[in-house]
């Protein structure tokens, strides 16, 4: 027993929390992409694919074909944003849990590395659930969409670590309403999920590409559909990582701060 | 800005007067309640803008070019951002409706017990119930000028007739905001709020608002017909396209219904709660 690492100790903790939880976040992680994929991927979709030139511009797959994997990235985001916000505040402010990790052996990047493996598993769940779905839909024809979760889980993670190191900035949550309504909503919107970036205006364009979900909705989408170039695919997963080592070094600065005193 | 106080007259007047008398009538007080507590957080209010518009720039732009002419509920073929920003306006009353009368609402009723002391005022329940809900529809209506404005702007108004789409989403506003506060009365806590998303969600993405009807089966025309964003989405659509006819009435009339159901159940249940 006392061989645990003790970040995996802090990693229990949401474990246990969370079996409380479930309930909620199955309606949310799993009912709300079920609906949009029938809703905008079979309902719209039916408009779309009666259209005579949008399959060339989806690159010759059915409508529901190239939103699912758009989805599937853009849904890890949600779960990676949303945890990364209140729960880490929460943590700090409201439930005041992290004080009490602390107060037993647990140094601070235990209870950063724990929080962020939490994060990992809980849209890990949320991105399998997913592609069951998306399979239940008949989207998602080549072997490489296993290779998908992965991918979606380290596009949630460019948002969740530094999201996680901005929070613990914090003092209230108002913050997040802004981050909600003018980062991660326009991103779900723009960046590639419901329609190809080539159709926006080319200032917008370039905005989108810079953009992490892009990113991770373009691999994939690649990885689903079965025509992920390789160098492309690490390029993708380079410039993610990008985003979790610099976030992950920021947010030891930030936990740091707020929490060893 | 400073809220005159009333004139001690008026007070003296409602303080000894049974409250009886007065139900429901002092509503505009807890209005002004909430325009005081919200100055300091207009930004929150001035946000909540810009959700409809990026659906609308996103769906109805983006998409749109994936997808052709949609024909209206008036026959006229339409292009899809004509067709689908009615729809967007519609949901998009029926989103601030709902979360102005079941988070706020909550919050206040268990947390800031905001009621308990407007209670020990001479405000009753029935103030309570309309005084939220008239706030609610102050909001919607705000966001409804905003919506039009921009369809404005993209070309996306086809007939005069949109004037009324704004009293049209303020009253689906009200349908909503009343049964809002009517299940916010009963809930227990906020793990409850996910059965809101879980109405909510499906009658945003399933009404009719990004394809029309005749995409269903049969079956499921029938089973939307019976829903309430529907005949929002129906209402607004044809407004927009300028479609006028006595069918219009009865889309109108269902959330007449629905929101005196509403303040119905919201004032008894609440009277249960705050009064015993």
């Amino acid at each position: 027993m006392g061989a645990t690492p003790p970040a995996l100790r802090a990693l229990e903790y949401w474990i246990y929390q969370y079996r409380r939880m479930w309930r909620g976040s199955v309606i949310s992680g799993f009912i709300s992409p079920l609906l949009y994929l029938a809703a905008m991927g079979v309902g719209l979709g039916s408009l779309v694919n009666h259209h005579h030139s949008s399959r060339n511009s989806l690159g010759g797959v059915s409508y529901i074909a190239f939103l699912a994997p758009g989805m599937l990235a853009a849904i890890a985001m949600q779960i990676g944003a949303q945890e990364s916000t209140y729960p880490v505040l929460g943590g700090i402010k409201w439930v005041k849990n992290y004080f009490a990790m602390l107060a037993t052996p647990l140094r601070v990047v235990d209870v950063l590395v724990g929080q962020l493996l939490w994060i990992a598993m809980r849209i890990t769940l949320t991105v399998t659930l997913f592609l069951v779905t998306m399979e239940l839909f008949g989207a998602g024809h080549h072997w490489t969409v296993l290779l998908a979760v992965p991918s979606a889980v380290l596009t949630g993670m460019a948002f969740a670590v530094p999201i996680c190191a901005y929070a613990a900035t914090r003092e209230g949550d108002a913050a997040f309403a802004a981050l909600f309504r003018f980062v991660v909503m326009p991103m779900f919107l723009f960046s590639g999920t419901f329609f190809p970036v080539t159709q926006l205006p080319k200032g917008l364009r370039v905005v989108a590409y810079i953009t992490p979900l892009w990113h991770g909705v373009d691999l994939c989408r690649a990885l689903a559909l079965g025509d992920a170039g390789v160098v492309r695919s690490l390029g993708h997963v380079a410039y993610l990582l990008v985003f979790v080592v610099a976030g992950a070094l920021w947010a030891r600065h930030t936990f740091t701060r707020r929490l060893a005193t | 800005m400073t809220s005159t106080p009333s004139t001690p007259s008026t007070t003296t007047l409602t303080r000894i007067t049974p409250s009886v008398a007065w139900r429901g009538a002092r509503a505009r007080r807890l209005v002004e309640r909430n325009v005081m507590v919200y100055r300091h957080s207009w930004l929150i209010i001035f946000s909540g803008l810009f959700e409809p518009i990026f659906y609308l720039l996103s769906i109805g732009v983006g998409i749109g070019r994936l997808v052709g002419k949609v024909p209206g509920p008036g026959g006229h073929l339409l292009t899809y951002r004509e067709f689908v920003a009615p729809a967007l306006l519609a949901s998009a009353s029926m989103n601030g409706a709902v979360y102005d009368s079941t988070m706020n609402v909550f919050y206040k009723l268990k947390y800031a017990k905001i009621y308990d002391a407007v209670l020990s005022t001479p405000m009753g329940v029935d103030d309570v119930a309309r005084g939220e809900i008239t706030w609610a529809l102050i909001r919607g209506f705000l966001y409804a000028v905003s919506f039009i404005v921009v369809m404005l702007a993209l070309g996306l108004v086809d007939s005069a007739w949109e004037i009324l789409a704004l009293p049209a989403s303020v009253l689906i506003g009200f349908g909503f905001a009343s049964i809002g506060m009517a299940t916010t009365a009963y809930m227990r806590s906020w793990e409850d709020f996910e059965f809101v998303q879980l109405a909510v969600l499906p009658l945003f993405l399933l009404s009719t608002t990004f394809y029309p009807l005749s995409t269903y089966p049969r079956w499921l025309q029938i089973v939307t017909e019976c829903t309430p964003l529907f005949h929002g989405v129906a209402l607004l659509r044809a407004l927009n396209e300028g479609a006028i006819g006595p069918g219009l009435l009865l889309h109108a009339l269902y959330f007449v219904a629905m929101g005196m159901i509403g303040v119905w159940v919201a004032s008894r249940r609440l009277g249960h709660l705050l009064l015993t």
